[in-house]
């Protein structure tokens, strides 16, 4: 039971004209150690709600509990909260600022408290682990491209060692190959590290092939809550929203629709292309072909 | 955070107030504070009030929200009225301990100068909450038109002050990011030691100023390639015009300077 999320209310410029309702009637249960992820159209509320996980958006009413405790009671510090859930902002490349890459992934592990060396011990890890070369520890992270950046930007968050790590569109951006070596180190943290993964995006393929759970946000509100499969079996109200399903989905459910009996539940291309072969090895061998 | 200093952003009510010529506005908002500058008692101050809070009921803002906006220079108005209060040199002493001494042309002028800054700050807000940046900068582009007469370069001037303007909520808006993204990291900018906290001042600043460098090079860049060559020989879509309701205000203003400086000089 790591995050509890409850009846959370927010609204921006309470008071003003300009006040809108962000967030509303927010329940939500993030589970130690699962991967889920967060979809909904631009401007639903994705990044509203994860800016709380860490209480940097305080709410006009509801709560979050942290391991069973209440993270905006007096007292309660943010700090330490912040240390062990980390967040990547979206474009986080606009947060460097050091003179040189590597201590730039230092200024986390330093504010939190880590001494010199292992602040030091972290950021090397991180960045070996975002696979950014030693030669380029001392460069200046103006000097990255645009990918590179975005990779010490996320070391800078994980040299804090944090045990939920919170990503926002960490992907949106980039060019598949980058996409894909991002998205594979999020798995990677979360299978051999253990670290609980909150992962916005709005790739739903991204979504429907790493997260365990899918949580569907719809103007501030929770739409859906449930397993890829479920979620992604609801594609007609989905489409509704403004958002999709991976298109495995689609294509299993238009083979169903001219008479192959498919699982229309598969999400993935790997699972939907073996259970397409097995379907044809299955009618070859009934069919006597 | 940042968002909370609403002082001088624009709120839209669609008022009468809103739909005056930016200049009429310009033109009150000057010779408002002009009068306050000529009161030598409180008369002239009653008739700016009832002046004041006359525009602020058309203008529909609600006092709450231009209260909101004046509660961050609070404190600059009470150490100036404070510093007048003990300074200030006189017969009539109401109070006396020690060093201390108030007089009443102490506590006068500590109440005048509060009436002042106040009257300042809310009758400039006024216009800021009623006029967007993009009419005011018209507004004072044609107002001093005639000065290009002069070799004054009047569009370019307020082509800066408008790309400023315009700059200002942007820069805002990416401070707020950059404030959290460094907060997420743990930076301090309240608490902690010195260094830690100046560290967390620099990690914001240093990004800030890479995109607003970023946004300048790009917008030159659009403007270029939109062949923008300055004011000369450029018309406007929406040239402004005074209707019936600016010459109306034009009387209104002048109403009021002639009783405001009338009652504060001469009662
Ligand atoms: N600082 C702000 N002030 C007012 N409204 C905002 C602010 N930030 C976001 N919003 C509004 O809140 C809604 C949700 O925004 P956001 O959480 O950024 O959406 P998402 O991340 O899902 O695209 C949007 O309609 C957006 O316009
Ligand atoms: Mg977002």
């Amino acid at each position: 039971m790591a995050i509890v999320i409850k009846d959370l209310n927010y609204i921006y410029g309470a008071g003003t004209v300009f006040e809108k309702q962000g967030l509303k009637d927010i329940n939500l249960t993030i589970e130690d150690g699962e991967f889920i992820g967060i979809i909904g159209r631009t401007g639903s509320g994705k990044s509203t709600l994860i800016q709380h996980l860490n209480g940097l958006n305080v709410p006009a009413s509801g709560t979050i509990l942290y391991n069973g405790e209440d993270i905006y009671k007096k007292g309660y510090s943010k700090k330490k909260l912040r240390s062990k859930v980390g967040l990547v902002f979206q474009y986080p490349e606009y947060q460097l600022f050091e003179t040189t890459v590597l201590s730039d992934v230092r200024f986390g592990p330093k504010n939190i408290g880590m001494s010199a060396e292992e602040a030091d011990r972290s950021a090397k890890e991180a960045l070996s682990m975002v696979g950014i070369h030693e030669d380029m520890y001392n460069a200046s992270p103006f000097e990255l491209s645009g990918g590179e950046k975005r990779r010490a930007a996320i070391a800078g968050v994980l040299a804090m060692k944090p045990e939920v790590l919170v990503l926002d569109e960490p992907t949106a951006g980039l060019d598949p190959k980058g996409k894909n070596e991002i998205l594979e180190l999020i798995d990677k943290l979360h299978k051999n590290d253990g670290v609980t993964i909150v992962l916005v995006s709005h790739s739903m393929e991204d979504v429907a092939k790493y997260a365990e759970r899918i949580a569907v946000i719809n103007d501030g509100e929770i739409f859906a809550c449930g397993t890829p499969r479920e979620i992604f079996s609801r594609y007609k109200e989905l489409e509704k929203i403004g958002l999709s399903a991976p298109q495995t989905v689609y294509l299993l459910n238009e083979l169903k629709s001219i008479g192959y009996d498919v699982d229309t539940g598969i999400i993935t291309p790997d699972e939907a292309v073996k259970e397409i072969l097995m379907h044809t090895a299955q009618t070859a061998y009934t069919e006597g072909i | 955070m940042l968002r909370d200093i609403t002082i001088g952003q624009y709120y839209p009510t669609g008022s009468v107030i809103h739909k005056l010529d930016p200049r009429v506005k310009l033109a009150g908002t000057f010779l408002f504070i002009i009068s306050i500058f000529t009161f030598k008692n409180y008369p002239g101050y009653i008739v700016s009030l009832i002046y004041l809070g006359m525009v602020i009921f058309i203008s529909k803002v609600p006092l709450k929200h231009i209260l909101k906006g004046i509660k961050p220079i609070i404190f600059l108005m009470v150490f100036t009225a404070v510093i007048h209060l003990f300074f200030t040199s006189g017969d009539d002493i109401l109070f006396e301990f020690y060093a201390v001494k108030i007089t009443y042309a102490g506590l006068k002028k500590a109440v005048f100068i509060i009436v002042r800054l106040l009257f300042l700050i809310t009758g400039s807000a006024i216009m800021t909450y009623t006029t967007t940046p993009n009419q005011l900068t018209e507004g004072i582009e044609k107002a001093f038109g005639p000065l290009n007469k002069a070799h004054i370069p009047v569009h370019e001037f307020a082509l800066m002050m408008s790309i400023a303007l315009r700059f200002i909520p942007i820069l805002m808006e990416e401070a707020d990011k950059i404030i959290k993204a460094q907060s997420s990291r743990g930076a301090d900018f309240e608490e902690g030691n010195i260094i830690k906290r100046i560290s967390g001042i620099v990690s914001i600043l240093i990004p800030l100023l890479v995109s607003a460098m970023e946004r300048a090079k790009d917008l030159a860049l659009a403007m270029d390639a939109r062949c923008y060559h300055g004011g000369e020989g450029r018309t406007k879509m929406k040239p402004l015009r005074y209707t019936a309701k600016d010459y109306i205000s034009y009387g209104i203003i002048l109403v009021y300077m002639v009783t405001s400086v009338a009652a504060g000089r001469f009662i």
